[in-house]
Formats: structure tokens, C-alpha cells, sequence
């Protein structure tokens, strides 16, 4: 039981890491229709760029771990989202309006330039990092000396996806941009004929999935405490299986499917076989799949002629 | 670097805005290189990181892209609104779709000889062989892809299942290679009708995750099922292919003996370019016959409307099961060949980065077209090739150039395709009024 618990957080804190990439998936995929291969690349340039800025920040002699934490967040996430932002209008805005598969393509090819771009830049070798933020708590002890630890960067991990998922959902759902990226999702020609500006709703998509990538970047680095150049492409697939599962173009799907893959890898791992956990997190999306062809959370689309 | 956006402004002129455009696109390089270049991080012996600064690189880059947005704003501004395509005057255009009909003979004609003619050069020989196995891997997918319109991100799972078949058949067994093969092509074949029963209901997005899935859970089985597979390690010692038979060494039973020639080791090479000629050559033969038949009318349909093809009485769920296989079944023969012509199979050769490479071709190759298919195997492989002095920045380099191309034409470097059925005389279609890969 003990151990149970213990995998069900390890599981949980993975699944939010997951849950932050996946809705940059979904919300790309909801507004646009396409999937955007490189955002888990766009990830691992998130994790590398709070990489370095805290190496500066830390060779500048400061100590104080939450200005660091906070100027690594807020500096990160700026850079990332105009990464995500240029990618959008290089590879992605001229091809708006082309056959499905062309965007795709493009995509796939971004993912290698962003990959090997990381790998020229700052070499093939893992950068490992110390452990920033130490300590935790011991929730239980059981006889046999089996202990459920939760340690405080899980905590942090944890705390941070509930407040930004709350500032997402609230931008979503309350603000101007939120309504105009719901009517893009919905039609594009009719929101341009209303008065949305639907190229920038675009772009202001891919900087919000690309920024909150950033953020699962710097949970990623505190939480295993390296980044390395091909990171994005596990994460990433991941990431999009998790969004499938929970339905893609669904939010709270994204969330969802994300902490299921969480979970199912790290329960796979505990009881099975670690060798074998992307195998099982592939074959349950299989298998859901057969029995729900949308996701959990997703909507059947009306099939026209 | 400014897309051209949705609604069409007037292009600001002017010898300001056009510096000024290109120095706001030289502030976003700097943002974005600022530290990725700017910086480097290194992890020294004792493992704690250190960084150097790298201003120079990082000026030079922003350099680049000021001084390149300028370039091409001015090219636009020369090319004008109206579009490359318009500028090739009808004569030209006339004498292009001359050429047209007469380069896929000639084409072929020049790979029959191409080991006649660079027979001494075993470099081209090589990269030859290399291109056609990628033409027919194309070819393959294209079933899938270009005819069923079924997107498959997995592809390279067949190839994977075929090097595999054949690899551990032949070391196991001893098999021969003209038994393996078949048997390769059925058991792909196999695994692409298990791969298509669960996503027989699956759409667009769906299938192609579905199908990525699938390609990393044949990769990640074969890594981990170390007592078949010999995990990371690969299967080593398969056997070089015989000529029916009759060995291609320098024993006193092979062919060269036999026809009393001086060996060489060149004949193998030869022979090995000219069983993949023939393998590609069959997919080629058998994806235009089927194009033909009741099925590979029923795959165009499918490609072009499903709710369309259920009204008309078309087993949807045979069409698609028939596609997965023929492709599979291609791949797997694909695969054999790859595991006899390189002796040595690991699990690094089944990457998601294969069935990209794959799906670049046949998109590139404009999707059902099959010279476009082989024209851009020849583009893409042999361009890689090209860039190989580049080391770290190839695969850069090839990004760069998918996503560019993407942009230049969309629709692939053949956008056309000759209709199955017509009245009188084939006219070619525009691939704007093809619509593909709706799953």
C-alpha cells in the first residue's frame, strides 16, 4: 500500500510534466488542425534556456533560490514563446491554407532543425545540473521501514501545473483572447468576418503552448536535473499520445490524458518492467482508441459529404 | 522571414521599411540565439557544468539574418505578387511536359546502366543502391499514403519486421534469402493487417498517432526482447544473398567460377543493385496494375471521400486492411533486402526518423505520383549525401530544406497525376482538386 502511494505521486508529478506539453498539442490542434511536430522540441529548447539562465544567474554570485527560480521562469518562458512564435510564422503560417499533410511535413522538418540546432549548439552530452530545491517530507513510515517521501520539488511541480492550468483556463474562458481563439477553433472565415484578427490569435497560440512548454522545460530540469538534445522527442511523443488519449483539441482532455500516461508509465515501471513502460502507455492509447475512436474527453466530428 | 499573411496587403517598399523589417527580424535572432549560441555549457570531469561566451558566433548569426531578410524581401519585390509558376513562358512549359513523358524511360533506362557505366566507382554504387531502396520503401508507402490517402507514421515498423524476419530466419535457420524473402513480405504483411484492425475506425489525427505508436512499439520490443533480437546489439553474421542459389565468393562453387571470370568483389555489389532494381521495379509494376483493378479503385475512392465509398456499397473495412498489407508487404520485402545487403541489423536502423524520411519522399514526390516518388527518393537521399562534409549540421541542413520545400510546393515536385479512369484521353489533374489523407 505504501509502495502504491509512493508511485501514485512519482506518477502524478510526471503526468503534470506531461499535461503541460500536451496542451500545447491540443490547443494548436484545436485552432489550426494540424499537429505541430515540434513542440516537443520547442520543450527541450524551454528546458535548455533555464538551463544556462541559471548557470549565469548562479555565476553572478546570486543565492536566493526563489529570485532565481523566478527570473529563470519569467526568462525562459519569454524566449521559448518567441521561439514558438518565429516557428509558427516560418514554417507554418505560409502553408495555412495548403493540403492537410503539407503543415505536417513541415513541421516533422522544423523538429529536426530545432533537435540538431540544440546538438550544434551545445554539444550531444547530458548537461547535468545540482539539486536546487532539496528536502521533503516524510508522509508515512510503515513497519518494514518503507517510507512515502514527498519531496518538495514534487510539491512544487504539482502546485505550479494547478496555477497555471487555473491562469489557462481563465484566459480561455474570460478574457478577449480566450473568446477569440474558441471562435477561430470554431471557424475561422466567420470569426475573420466578425473582427477577430486570426493570425494573431494564431501566433498568440503557439507563444501560450510554446511558454507553457518552457515551464514543463524547467519542472523537467529541477525534477530530473538534466536536459540533453534528444529529450524533446520522447517527451514530445509522449506528450501527443496523451493528448490523443484525452481527446485531442480538448483541454481538461490534455490534463487528463497526460496524468493517465503519467501514471500508467510509472505503475508500469514499479510493478512490471521499467523496459517495458512506453510499450504499455502506447498499447492502453491503442486500446482506448478501438473503444473510444475520439479520446476520453473528445468530441465526434460530424462527418460531412 | 514575414510569411505572406491571409489577407493581402500592399508589400511596404521603400528603402526604410525594408531595413527596418529586416532589423526587427535581426532583434528576434538575437533574442532567440542570445543564450542557445551566445553561450555554450559544458559538463567538465567533475561533472559541474561550466559555460563560455561565444559573442562572436552569435554577432555573426544575427548578421546573417539581417543581412538574409534583405535578400529576400528584394527577391520578393523582384519576383513580384504574381508568382513563380507565371513567369515560364508556354513554350517552355510545352517543352517541360515533353520532357516529362519521355524521362521516366529515360530515367529508367540510365539506372540499368548505372552500374555499367560507374562500375569502377563503388561510392556511387553504393549510394545507388541506398537511393532505390528508399525509391521502393516510397513506393510502398505511397499505397498507404498516396492511394488509400491512409496516413501512416509507422512505416518503418514493416521494414523493421522484414530486416528482422530475414536477419534471425537466416542466422537461426539458415535459411536462404530467395525463401526469406516472401516469407518477410508475408509476415509484414501480417503485422500491417494486426497494425489495421485496431484503427480501423480511426480518422485522420487519430491513425496517425495510432500508427506512430505502433512503429516505436515494434522498435522498443526489438530493443528489449534481448534473447530473439539481441537487443541494442543487433543481429550480426546474416548471410550475403546467392545468386539462386550459387554463392557470389570467391570459392571454387561460386559465380564467378561457374561463369569462369576473375572474381571481384564488385559482382556482389552489382548483383545486390539490380535485385533492388527488380524489388522496386515489382512494387512499381504491381501498384499501377492495381491502380487498375476493383481494389485500387476502391483505395482512390476511399482516399477521396469515406462517407462517399460507404454509400456506394465499398467494403471500407477490406479496403483499408488491403492497403496496410500491400504496403507492409513492400516494406517487408524492403527490410530483407536491407538486412542481406548490410550483413548487420540493429534497432538504431528502425527510427522514427526513417518513416519520416519515407513520408518526406512521398509527400515531397506529390503523393500517388510514382516518378515523383523516385525523383524525390533521388533529391532527398542523394542531397543527404551531398551534405555528409557537414557532419553535425546535416541533419540541420535537412530540416531546413523539408520545411522550405514544404513552402516552395506544397503539393510535391510532380503536383499532377494522370486519372485512373477517363473517357477519351488522359488529361493531367491538378492536385488542387485532389484532396488526400482524410483517413
Amino acid at each position: 500500500m505504501d509502495y502504491f502511494a509512493q508511485q501514485l505521486i512519482n506518477g502524478l508529478v510526471l503526468g503534470s510534466i506531461y499535461g503541460l506539453i500536451a496542451i500545447g498539442y491540443t490547443m494548436v490542434y484545436g485552432i489550426v488542425g494540424m499537429i505541430n511536430f515540434a513542440h516537443g522540441d520547442v520543450f527541450m529548447i524551454g528546458g535548455f534556456i533555464a538551463l544556462i539562465t541559471f548557470l549565469i544567474l548562479i555565476s553572478f554570485g546570486l543565492t536566493a533560490i526563489p529570485v532565481i527560480l523566478l527570473v529563470v521562469l519569467l526568462v525562459s518562458m519569454a524566449i521559448t514563446a518567441l521561439y514558438g512564435w518565429t516557428i509558427e510564422r516560418i514554417a507554418y503560417r505560409p502553408l495555412r491554407h495548403s493540403f492537410r499533410l503539407a503543415p505536417m511535413l513541415s513541421a516533422i522538418g522544423m523538429s529536426f532543425v530545432l533537435t540538431n540546432y540544440s546538438q550544434v549548439a551545445q554539444g550531444a552530452r547530458v548537461k547535468p545540473i545540482p539539486p536546487f530545491i532539496t528536502g521533503g517530507y516524510t508522509l508515512h513510515e510503515s513497519q518494514d521501514g518503507f517510507v512515502i517521501q514527498l519531496s518538495n520539488i514534487q510539491i512544487m511541480v504539482v502546485v505550479t501545473t494547478i496555477v497555471l492550468l487555473a491562469i489557462f483556463t481563465w484566459l480561455v474562458s474570460r478574457t478577449r483572447l480566450g473568446r477569440d481563439m474558441r471562435a477561430c477553433e470554431q471557424d475561422q472565415t466567420m470569426a475573420a468576418l466578425l473582427g477577430v484578427d486570426v493570425d494573431r490569435t494564431i501566433s498568440m497560440t503557439f507563444v501560450i503552448g510554446a511558454a507553457l512548454a518552457a515551464v514543463a522545460g524547467l519542472m523537467y530540469l529541477l525534477y530530473y536535473g538534466l536536459v540533453d538534445f534528444f529529450m524533446g522527442f520522447v517527451a514530445g511523443i509522449k506528450a501527443f499520445t496523451a493528448a490523443v488519449l484525452g481527446g485531442i483539441g480538448s483541454l481538461p482532455g490534455a490534463m487528463l490524458g497526460g496524468l493517465a500516461i503519467g501514471l500508467i508509465e510509472t505503475f508500469w515501471s514499479a510493478y512490471f518492467s521499467v523496459e517495458y513502460k512506453d510499450v504499455a502507455a502506447f498499447s492502453i492509447l491503442i486500446v482506448v482508441l478501438i473503444f473510444m475512436p475520439t479520446g476520453l474527453l473528445g468530441r465526434p466530428e460530424v462527418e460531412k459529404v | 522571414m514575414t510569411a505572406p499573411s491571409t489577407h493581402t496587403a500592399k508589400p511596404a517598399t521603400g528603402i526604410v521599411a525594408l531595413l527596418k523589417s529586416a532589423f526587427i527580424n535581426a532583434l528576434i535572432a538575437l533574442v532567440l540565439f542570445s543564450l542557445m549560441v551566445g553561450i555554450r555549457t559544458e559538463a567538465g570531469h567533475d561533472g559541474q557544468l561550466t559555460y563560455w561566451t561565444r559573442f562572436g558566433e552569435l554577432a555573426s548569426l544575427v548578421a546573417i539574418v539581417f543581412g538574409g531578410s534583405i535578400v529576400i524581401e528584394l527577391f520578393r519585390q523582384w519576383i513580384g505578387p504574381t508568382g513563380a509558376e507565371k513567369l515560364v513562358p508556354p513554350a517552355v512549359r510545352n517543352g517541360m511536359s515533353f520532357l516529362g513523358r519521355y524521362l521516366a524511360p529515360a530515367l529508367l533506362i540510365f539506372t540499368l546502366l548505372v552500374p555499367v557505366i560507374f562500375y569502377n566507382q563503388r561510392y556511387i554504387l553504393d549510394l545507388a543502391i541506398l537511393v532505390l531502396t528508399y525509391v521502393m520503401l516510397g513506393w510502398g508507402l505511397n499505397v498507404v499514403v498516396g492511394l488509400a490517402g491512409l496516413l501512416d507514421l509507422g512505416y518503418v515498423a514493416f521494414y523493421a519486421v522484414g530486416a528482422y524476419s530475414y536477419g534471425l530466419l537466416a542466422t537461426n535457420f539458415g535459411w536462404s534469402f530467395w525463401i526469406c524473402l516472401p516469407l518477410a513480405g508475408i509476415l509484414a504483411a501480417f503485422w500491417g493487417v494486426l497494425l489495421g484492425f485496431p484503427v480501423l475506425r480511426l480518422r485522420g489525427d487519430y491513425l496517425a498517432i495510432v500508427t506512430l505508436a505502433f512503429g516505436e512499439i515494434i522498435r522498443l520490443v526489438i530493443i528489449n526482447w534481448q534473447d530473439l533480437t539481441g537487443g541494442p546489439n543487433g543481429v550480426s553474421g546474416i548471410p550475403r544473398p546467392s545468386f539462386f542459389g550459387i554463392p557470389l565468393d570467391n570459392s571454387d562453387d561460386g559465380l564467378a567460377a561457374k561463369l569462369g571470370i576473375e572474381y571481384s568483389a564488385t559482382h556482389r555489389i552489382v548483383f545486390l543493385f539490380y535485385l533492388i532494381l527488380a524489388l522496386a521495379l515489382l512494387t512499381n509494376w504491381v501498384t499501377i496494375r492495381l491502380r487498375r483493378l476493383p481494389i485500387g479503385r476502391a483505395w482512390e475512392a476511399l482516399r477521396e471521400d469515406e462517407v462517399a465509398c460507404r454509400a456506394l456499397g465499398i467494403n471500407t473495412t477490406t479496403t483499408k486492411l488491403t492497403a496496410f498489407a500491400t504496403g507492409a508487404m513492400f516494406g517487408g520485402f524492403a527490410g530483407a533486402f536491407f538486412a542481406t545487403r548490410q550483413g548487420f541489423i540493429s534497432p538504431e536502423s528502425f527510427t522514427f526518423q526513417e518513416s519520416a524520411l519515407v513520408l518526406a519522399i512521398v509527400v515531397l514526390g506529390g503523393m500517388g505520383s510514382q516518378l515523383g516518388v523516385a525523383l524525390a527518393a533521388l533529391a532527398m537521399i542523394g542531397g543527404f549525401e551531398l551534405f555528409r562534409s557537414l557532419e553535425g549540421y546535416r541533419m540541420l541542413v535537412f530540416g531546413m530544406a523539408m520545411v522550405l520545400i514544404m513552402i516552395w510546393r506544397p503539393r510535391g515536385l510532380i503536383g499532377h497525376r494522370a486519372p485512373t479512369v477517363y473517357l477519351t484521353k488522359a488529361k493531367a489533374i491538378s492536385s488542387d482538386l485532389v484532396k488526400e489523407g482524410h483517413g
